[in-house]
């Protein structure tokens, strides 16, 4: 499904190099779990293969399903089946949830050549999918994200994850500033969401989100590349021990 | 004091080709009005209240020409039932208007009822444009005072059914029109006018509206899509006890756009909220000039301007809110923004407060910004291409000056034809 390969990254801005060299194989159908340390380049790889602005890729390629991901814009990632549920959702003043998600929904289908949803159909289908994460109407009515709390963001990425029903999933950091009530919604709903032809790749500092998504494999990044890779109890070796044994027993 | 002479001579030459009709119940306020453009000369490009909007091109003897654009598009407001009154680059053409006959209101043109000598009209006519002189001299109005061919004269003592729609057409690529109208809205009176269309090639409107106690007026207006027309108009109004007056602007291309609201709340607890949004690309100029007098007790207004600016289109906004002694529980809100597209446009902005009571709640903002960056992406990232995502962003900092728009089927029409430029000019 995804597959990245010697994977390097710098800032354009400045001459830094954040990736350095990163191999990744996300096949259908499975969770692979990334952790590290703060700053080892978790988030700047799920923002590279999301085609955001400022990173320039250097050497290497990622692909997904056979189609190079870097020569694509960040909308035809996305119609490819691409989907990043964001650390920090954007607020979006002046637009609202419905016409954000309907608005994105008939843009991925006329992309692939696909005919727009009816209104009636795409409204039976987001309260649907809303319900099961506890988002009411009014938050659908709501702009996109503003005055949301930390969680009901979240909900909103897997809500949005839900209805766009990609191929590939790359959860960043979406744990963060969730209680555990929180957290196991989300983790229900993108358990829903695991199907034969689904990739996840979830990127998180601790092990606790993947109590809720269990990994099939967890990869550890640090500096710039994936030192360690593994089953589910990597996970909890890291939680146990912290990222210094790990690096070290690698240096 | 007599005036530097390049004004003078500016004023004459403009007034040479102007004359005066001399007949009826308007005569002696036509006659002052002139006497006040004497006194004040036209807008000079030193004047301050002309810093950002050079006047010449409004103020000059000769038209220059514009061209009639068709846009092939529906007329505005065609789908909503309103009684419609046409000009046709300012003269009125019967055979487009309805029968002006609607209950709860009297229209008439003032072309027909200018020679009588007595009218309602008689005390407002030039009344509100004369008080709105002070403390700022706005000489295109007294011009049009002075000179005006025509205009309706309103007079609401019920509530009409539906809105009286005043469409100003361009056909002429040298037509030069003075259009003033009067309104009278009775106490508990209520009415929604519209206007739309560019026209002429050079424009000159002022509004009188004199909105009683308890009485409302709702006024959306659409000036057309002529991309090389120029306008001034002027809307002077006051209102009375617990009135209220809610007035929207659509301005798509335009050369040249120069719209003063002049408001006086001189009743308690009366409600007034002007707003507008704008888009230009290239050769557009746009100013908003707004002057609110707070002089009674518990007033509420609100100014809300929006702004899309691309290709070196320029925005001016100049807002004021004036809070008289006494004007006590004064509640002010005034917003200006403008949304560059490039790095070519600009937007220029005076927001002003002149506050003389002590238990008043004013606010004013002004920003200049681009489109957000994160939210593009954010957009993009769930599939929605580039363009779209800007035109969305755009719609959505537009939106609160059309939420500003009461009547859902208006602010709807606005935002189909604000999604059509943007369309158009991505």
């Amino acid at each position: 499904m995804l597959e990245i390969k010697n994977l390097h990254v710098k800032l354009e801005e400045e001459d830094k190099q954040i990736l350095k060299g990163v191999d990744l194989e996300v096949p259908a159908g499975k969770v692979h779990a990334i952790m590290g340390p703060n700053g080892s380049g978790k988030s700047t790889l799920s923002y590279v293969l999301s085609g955001r602005d400022g990173y320039e890729v250097t050497e290497g390629s990622a692909s997904l399903e056979g189609q190079d991901l870097l020569d694509l814009d960040p909308e035809e990632r996305a119609a490819a089946g691409l989907f990043l549920a964001f650390q920090y959702p954007v607020e979006i003043p002046g637009v609202g949830n419905m016409t954000f998600l309907r608005t994105a929904v008939n843009a991925q289908r006329k992309a692939r050549g696909e005919d727009e949803m009816s209104a009636t159909d795409f409204l039976k289908m987001v309260r649907e999918k809303a319900k099961d994460l506890k988002i009411d109407a009014e938050m659908l009515k709501r702009p996109v994200n503003v005055g949301f709390s930390g969680g009901e963001k979240k909900r909103n990425e897997i809500l949005q994850m839900a209805v766009l029903a990609p191929k590939m999933c790359i959860l960043d950091e979406t744990d963060s500033g969730l209680d555990v009530d929180a957290m196991k919604l989300v983790s229900d709903g993108v358990n829903a969401l695991r199907d034969a032809g689904r990739g996840f790749l979830v990127i998180t500092h601790y092990q606790r989100l993947l109590d809720h998504i269990k990994p099939d494999v967890v990869h550890i990044m640090a500096d710039g590349r994936i030192i360690k890779s593994g089953g589910p109890e990597l996970a909890l070796e890291v939680e146990k021990n912290g990222y210094a044994d790990i690096l070290s027993e690698v240096a | 004091m007599a005036l530097p002479q390049t004004k003078h001579d500016t004023t004459e030459a403009r007034l040479a080709t102007l004359s005066l009709p001399e007949s009826g119940w308007s005569a002696p306020a036509r006659r002052a009005a002139l006497a006040r453009v004497r006194e004040m000369g036209l807008p000079a490009a030193r004047d301050e209240y002309w810093k950002f909007t050079r006047p010449d091109t409004l103020t000059r003897p000769d038209v220059i020409e514009a061209a009639v654009f068709d846009s092939g598009e529906p007329p505005f407001f065609n789908e909503i039932d309103t009684l419609k009154v046409v000009f046709v680059d300012g003269v009125f053409d019967a055979d487009a208007s309805d029968d002006l006959s609607l209950e709860g209101v009297s229209i008439e043109r003032l072309a027909d009822v200018a020679g009588t000598d007595i009218h309602w009209a008689k005390d407002l006519y030039g009344t509100l444009e004369t008080n709105g002189q002070d403390p700022v001299a706005r000489p295109l109005a007294a011009l049009n005072t002075a000179f005006a061919t025509d205009g309706l004269l309103i007079h609401v003592t019920g509530k009409p059914s539906k809105p009286i729609q005043l469409t100003y057409s361009h056909a002429d690529t040298r037509s030069d029109a003075i259009l003033h109208h009067v309104v009278k809205v009775e106490a508990g009176a209520e009415v929604t006018i519209l206007e739309n269309g560019p026209a002429a090639a050079r424009f000159n409107k002022c509004t009188e509206i004199d909105i009683a106690d308890g009485a409302a007026l709702h006024h959306v207006r659409a000036q057309g899509r002529d991309h090389e027309r120029r306008a001034a108009t002027h809307m002077f109004t006051r209102l009375g006890e617990k009135s209220t007056y809610k007035s929207f602007t659509l301005t798509v291309n335009g050369v040249m756009t120069r719209n003063e609201q002049v408001l006086e709340l001189t009743g308690d607890e009366a409600i007034a909220h002007v707003a507008g949004a704008c888009v230009g690309d290239g050769d557009f100029h746009h100013d908003d000039t707004v002057f609110i007098t707070h002089d009674a007790v518990d007033c509420e207004s609100r100014q809300v301007f929006k702004k899309v600016l691309k290709n070196g289109a320029t925005g001016v906004f100049q807002g004021k809110i004036l809070v008289k002694p006494g004007a006590q529980k004064t509640d002010g809100y005034q917003i200006s923004q403008s949304l560059l597209l490039d790095g070519d446009s600009q937007f220029l902005a005076k927001p002003e407060l002149e506050i003389y009571a002590d238990d008043v709640a004013c606010s004013h903002g002004s920003t200049s910004g681009a489109i957000d960056e994160e939210g593009l992406f954010y957009l993009r990232s769930r599939g929605v291409p580039e363009r779209d995502a800007t035109n969305l962003l755009t719609l959505a900092f537009l939106a609160e000056a059309v939420d500003e728009i009461e009547d859902q089927a208006l602010a709807d029409e606005i935002v189909s034809r604000l999604e059509g430029w943007l369309t158009r000019h991505g």
